[in-house]
């Protein structure tokens, strides 16, 4: 090869490479999900977000994703081939991912990972949730007014203190509207099982439930609820098939605005980590329409609850409140703080149900 | 006119061709799948067996691809045993989860000790669990007649819920703030099933693996219990006249299939799994039967398989990246491929002639 082709190569090559260092690189932003988008709940919702941050990011932005992804070793095995394959920040969407989150990061400290619903930080890793038990509160007051045989049932996922923030602000801002309402619960210890989501609507309707709230993904609930006649409420997204009866609103995960932020940090290499949970005043929980079934009066009272709320004015857990076995937990006016709600583990005074072990 | 004549002995060519034949079968059927969700079916195929072994990124996928074919291979290995003798263990994830609760029960009750005897403990402990769950379908067998089938198979759904039991009950972390999921054993040092040679892949599991390999085709083609099963498979009478002690035979083969199935799971779990969750197990009690079969049931036959199935497994998750595939249409393309070779499973032990229709 002559010395001259040889250089002349080289310089070609140089000159690509600075072009292309001119021209940006859009941002490579990748996604592991625990199950499909297909699910209509959970990962429904995270991949809408996706799909809009891409869309609001117009080609700035590129993004990928990984479903179907087991919790353990195959999800840090996906999680490091996003980060192989260039992406610079990672959002894992289950709770299950973390320790394999936190082992990804550590070995690829120039990207940034974003864990959902966990608690392990790192300096490029952030963690993020949302306060749902915001919305528990809105639809736990229309649950309260709507029933007739004053019991209502829920639907549990698992008995992690996410899901029994969730039970109890429903129980406290149904009972604040009807003394007399009584709350039953069945765990179907999954997040996405159609049939035994289903079971467990039976069970609660035979024991004479006419309002159902659940915390798990699919809407087999809302279809046991329309076959009863009774009311129901969407989970996760907004499962508005059912509308106006039997759901008759429903508590909606919107994540986009958080990627979007955390996205532009980015883009601005402003991103720190930082441990996020925003609720219904950033609109990362929305309550999906209230229709026509719930008499006026009522929805004011829920979007009254919603207002205050928002504006930070109320705070679903605040006292006087005991806990299930009498015992003290808030004083009159007292907020329950952060801390003792990611770590709640006991139902509070009223909630018959046995805490399960 | 093409008439299907069975053959008097097995062909060998088309033992050892039929898988080769499935997996081009699988490429094609699985390139239109492909082409037809409007993919590049070429990327595809490629981004599923080709860069994981020689893409940019192979130095990483290489050492995960023992990770995750070390389990199959391992639990593949004992069921093929049984399954020569005609005796159908089912219920490998079952043991495989059993395993990985009564090894990690040990390390968890010795945590936060340090001791070199520890994981030796967890080892035996896991075996001894998957082999007892094992003699369950075994035993009811052998006194009552039951159908291992459907007990081994039953006793998986029972393993899970002992599993999720296990997960928000008694193996939970006590410092993981009410969350379900027991303490991380890779951060417990005399526990943790780390690599032999860092960055190779090769955990112990694997070493396991690739051991039972060998221990396995000594077994099936230099010993007297190799003869047996080959025998009890093909003729149990004539297995009956040689000596052969069936009950003593389905209890080897569930006994012993369920302690390889136990040992993969505490391998897994002290090692890349890290932790018992109720979600786990994802499944390698039930996709070793595909390896088992896609392997001929030869020990080496098994190592090529497992290490097939883990290629689509790691490419699959290549392509959902690479071609944008949905994980339902990788999912199919694995089930294609025992599919197909079932299909030609046919050519083994069947020929196919031509009639002449006389004129």
């Amino acid at each position: 090869m002559h010395r001259r082709t040889l250089l002349a190569g080289v310089a070609m090559t140089l000159g690509l490479l600075a072009t292309g260092a001119v021209a940006q690189e859009p941002l490579k932003v990748g996604f592991i999900y625990v199950g499909v988008p297909g699910d209509g709940g959970w990962t429904y919702q995270h991949d809408q977000a996706r799909k809009e941050m891409e869309a609001h990011f117009g080609g700035k932005v590129v993004t990928s994703a990984i479903e179907n992804v087991p919790e353990g070793a195959d999800a840090e095995r996906a999680i490091t081939q996003l980060a192989l394959d260039g992406n610079k920040l990672i959002f894992t969407t289950s709770f299950g991912f973390m320790d394999a989150t936190a082992n990804v990061a550590a070995k690829f400290p120039d990207v940034k990972f974003e864990h959902a619903t966990g608690y392990k930080l790192a300096p490029n890793l952030s963690v993020y949730d949302a306060r749902f038990y915001e919305g528990r509160a809105v639809i736990g007051t229309i649950a309260g007014r709507m029933t007739k045989s004053n019991k209502i049932g829920y639907i549990g996922s698992f008995p992690i203190p996410e899901v029994i923030q969730g039970i109890n602000s429903s129980f406290i801002h149904a009972r604040k509207v009807n003394p007399n309402v009584e709350m039953k619960i069945v765990w179907a210890y999954s997040w996405f099982d159609p049939a035994k989501e289903a079971d467990a609507a039976s069970a609660l309707i035979a024991e004479g439930v006419d309002v159902i709230l659940q915390h798990t993904d699919s809407t087999a609930p809302q279809a046991k609820a329309q076959e009863a006649g009774i009311y129901s409420f969407g989970q996760a997204s907004d499962m508005a098939a059912y509308k106006p009866k039997p759901r008759i609103a429903s508590i909606i995960d919107h994540w986009t605005p958080y990627y979007i932020d955390r996205v532009q940090a980015v883009l601005d290499g402003k991103w720190e980590s930082k441990a996020s949970w925003t609720g219904i005043k950033e609109g990362t929980v929305q309550i999906g329409e209230i229709t026509e079934a719930v008499p006026a009066e009522v929805k004011a009272e829920a979007e009254a609850v919603q207002a205050k709320i928002a504006d930070g004015s109320y705070h679903p857990f605040t006292g006087p409140l005991k806990k299930q076995d009498g015992s003290d937990w808030l004083a009159d006016g007292q907020v329950a703080t952060d801390a003792e709600l990611q770590g709640m583990n006991f139902f509070v005074e009223g909630i018959t149900a046995e805490y399960p072990k | 006119m093409f008439l299907l004549e069975k053959r008097p002995e097995a062909s060998r060519l088309w033992t050892w061709g039929t898988p080769v034949l499935a997996v081009v079968a699988t490429m094609i059927a699985g390139g239109l799948l492909f082409a037809l969700m409007g993919k590049d079916p070429f990327l595809a195929i490629r981004a599923i067996f080709w860069d994981p072994l020689f893409g940019p990124n192979a130095s990483y996928f290489r050492p995960q691809l023992l990770v995750k074919a070390g389990p199959l291979i391992l639990i593949a290995m004992g069921l093929s045993f049984g399954f020569r003798a005609g005796i159908w263990n089912i219920g490998a994830e079952g043991q495989y989860v059993i395993g990985a609760l009564c090894g990690a029960a040990v390390a968890l009750a010795a945590y936060p000790a340090e001791n070199l005897l520890i994981f030796p403990a967890m080892i035996l402990a896991g075996a001894l669990g998957g082999f007892l769950w094992g003699m369950i379908p075994a035993f009811l067998r052998i006194r009552f007649g039951t159908n291992e089938i459907l007990v081994s198979l039953m006793l998986v759904y029972v393993a899970e819920n002992v599993l999720s039991y296990m997960a928000h009950g008694p193996l939970k972390n006590p410092q993981g703030y009410g969350f379900p999921g027991s303490r991380n054993l890779q951060q417990y040092p005399s526990a943790h099933n780390a690599e032999v040679i860092a960055g190779t892949g090769l955990h112990w599991g694997v070493l396991a693996a690739l051991a039972a390999v060998v221990v396995g085709h000594v077994l099936l083609n230099r010993h007297i219990f190799g003869f047996q099963i080959r025998v009890a498979g093909q003729a149990p009478r004539a297995a009956r006249f040689a000596g052969v002690n069936p009950d003593r035979l389905v209890a080897i083969c569930l006994g012993g299939s369920g302690a390889l199935a136990g040992l993969a799971g505490i391998f897994e779990v002290s090692g890349p799994g890290g932790q018992i969750t109720d979600a786990f197990n994802v499944g390698y009690g039930f996709t070793a039967i595909i390896v088992a079969f896609l392997g001929r049931l030869e020990p080496l036959g098994i190592l090529l398989a497992g290490l097939l199935m883990a290629l689509t497994y790691i490419g699959g998750e290549t392509a959902q990246l690479v071609v944008g595939l949905p994980a339902a249409a990788i999912q199919a393309f694995q089930g294609m491929l025992l599919f197909f070779l079932l299909a030609f499973d046919l050519l083994t032990h069947y020929r196919i002639r031509r009639r002449r229709i006389p004129a």
